[in-house]
């Protein structure tokens, strides 16, 4: 039809198709939205413990440990994600024979930790440094200081910017895509494929997905830092 | 034995030199204070006594243990040397009762039950039971300070540092801080004073200890070296804080 004229409009049943076949595909979309989210919990809580362990040693290390933190950050956040990906999944191929999946934890895990380290730097560097004398006074060692009262503390700074790295993270698993998790943007493109073309609404029905799941987390993450919030430690604006 | 002895410490940061050859001994339930301008190394000094600062020369033992030693258990000693910050320096993200129980349950690995009738008492002794589930912030500086006295005393210290506790405060919440430590003092436990409060001095030192550019200048009993110092230094450094403190 495209060839006869192209400027007619898609019939009413043939839009009405479309979203039938998009009802039809729903459980398939989900579950591809549920990969996509266990891909983010799971390159989350890389990200998490990598990026704490990182500036923990950045603020509290030596010099040596300190210089290496940043050198890994450097090199994290200085690469590009898709260039990332594709050195864990065809560039380690002949070292280590990682799947999609891992090779997509691992290379956007690692980037995101060096952010989240940023964060959490951010964070210890705004405990004021008597916090960690009077810990030490009682007798703690360094790490009985950083886990009992400068990581609580940290971690209350944290959550604002922290919840925008959520954010960022929960779009870079569609990176996945490119490596060949079937996450939920490579089923959209499979029905975009098979249904010749319906780009618009099949990847717009993909993006309200993105949305709602950005949204009930930033919800999650807020709630949480209502719960966290003490006197001396209010959420900004209130 | 002394229950603490320092010997001939010497300090410097860079070409300031902090300290330059202190010495003096302290025996248990004694008051000293140390006096003298700032920035003439007091509280480095009490800082070197539990090597948050560590010295470049000299000696300091609590109770025939060296401090000093690059090989004694710092944290150890550390968790029986109370010490009592200018700015309080309560953890922000705990209540009253979790500031004083906190040293004994991470520290002493006391159980929870235990660790809270103890802070409870230490709350009751600086007279704020009723404050014990409020936040630092919602603490005036007055008892903000109690509470951190109260967390020194949970440890069960042999030894307690204050540097300049009643510098942060209100003239008005000065009072009551001092009639705490008045009160430990008088209870027996051995404490070691930045102030020129010299009320305070006057009540409970059994020494006064003038430091002026790292070097201990006159040491004396408060009546004997607050009404005839000995040096022209002490004198004149005297009349400047009774014209502030009165």
């Amino acid at each position: 039809m495209w060839e006869d004229g192209g400027c007619e409009a898609p019939s009413l049943e043939e839009s009405d198709v479309i979203f039938q076949i998009l009802i039809g595909e729903l459980p398939y979309l989900l579950e591809g939205a549920g990969i996509a989210l266990t891909l983010l919990a799971a390159l989350l809580g890389l990200g998490f413990v990598f990026g704490i362990v990182l500036a923990i040693l950045e603020v509290y290390g030596d010099r040596f440990s300190s210089i290496l933190a940043a050198a890994i950050e450097f090199f994290f956040r200085g690469v590009p994600a898709i260039v990332l990906l594709f050195l864990f999944y065809y560039g380690l191929s002949s070292i280590l024979d990682l799947s999609p999946f891992a090779a997509a934890v691992l290379a956007l895990g690692l980037r995101s930790g060096a952010y989240q380290s940023q964060i959490f730097k951010g964070a210890f560097q705004s405990i004021a440094s008597g916090q960690m004398l009077a810990a030490q006074t009682l007798g703690m060692s360094k790490i009985k200081a950083v886990l009992y009262i400068i990581l609580p503390q940290a971690m209350r700074f944290a959550i604002g910017p922290w919840s925008s790295q959520f954010c960022g993270d929960l779009k870079a698993t569609s990176f996945a895509y490119l490596v060949g998790v079937s996450e939920l943007l490579r089923r959209g493109s499979y029905i975009v494929a098979y249904t010749y073309g319906n780009a618009l609404t099949v990847y717009g029905f993909c993006a309200l997905i993105y949305l709602i799941l950005t949204r009930a987390g930033t919800m999650i993450l807020y709630r949480l830092e209502d719960r966290l919030c003490v006197p001396g430690f209010e959420r900004r604006g209130t | 034995m002394n229950l603490l002895a320092i010997e001939d410490v010497y300090k410097s940061y860079g070409d300031l030199e902090v300290l330059r050859g202190v010495s003096f001994v302290m025996q248990k339930g004694e008051t000293k204070v140390l006096i003298g301008p700032s920035g003439t190394g007091k509280s480095t000094l009490l800082k070197c006594i539990n090597r948050l600062i560590s010295l470049d020369k000299g000696k300091i033992w609590l109770e025939g243990t060296e401090v000093t030693n690059p090989k004694t258990n710092i944290d150890m000693i550390r968790s029986t040397i109370g010490f009592v910050f200018q700015d309080f320096n309560l953890f922000a993200h705990l209540t009253a009762l979790d500031n004083v129980r906190i040293g004994p349950m991470k520290v002493k690995k006391m159980k929870r039950r235990e660790a809270t009738e103890l802070a409870m008492e230490e709350l009751h002794r600086v007279g704020l039971e009723d404050k014990a589930d409020a936040y630092p912030a919602e603490l005036s500086g007055g008892q903000g300070q109690r509470v951190s006295i109260a967390r020194a005393l949970a440890m069960a210290p042999k030894l307690i540092l204050f540097d300049e506790p009643t510098s942060a405060l209100d003239p008005e919440l000065i009072g009551e801080v001092l009639e705490v430590m008045i009160d430990l003092a008088k209870s027996g436990m051995t404490m070691l004073v930045v102030s020129h409060e010299m009320g305070f001095s006057r009540s409970v030192a059994k020494e006064v200890i003038f430091i002026e550019k790292g070097k201990i200048i006159e040491k004396g009993s408060p009546s004997q070296l607050f009404t005839a110092p000995k040096h022209k230094r002490t004198e004149e450094f005297l009349h400047k804080i009774t014209e502030l403190y009165g």
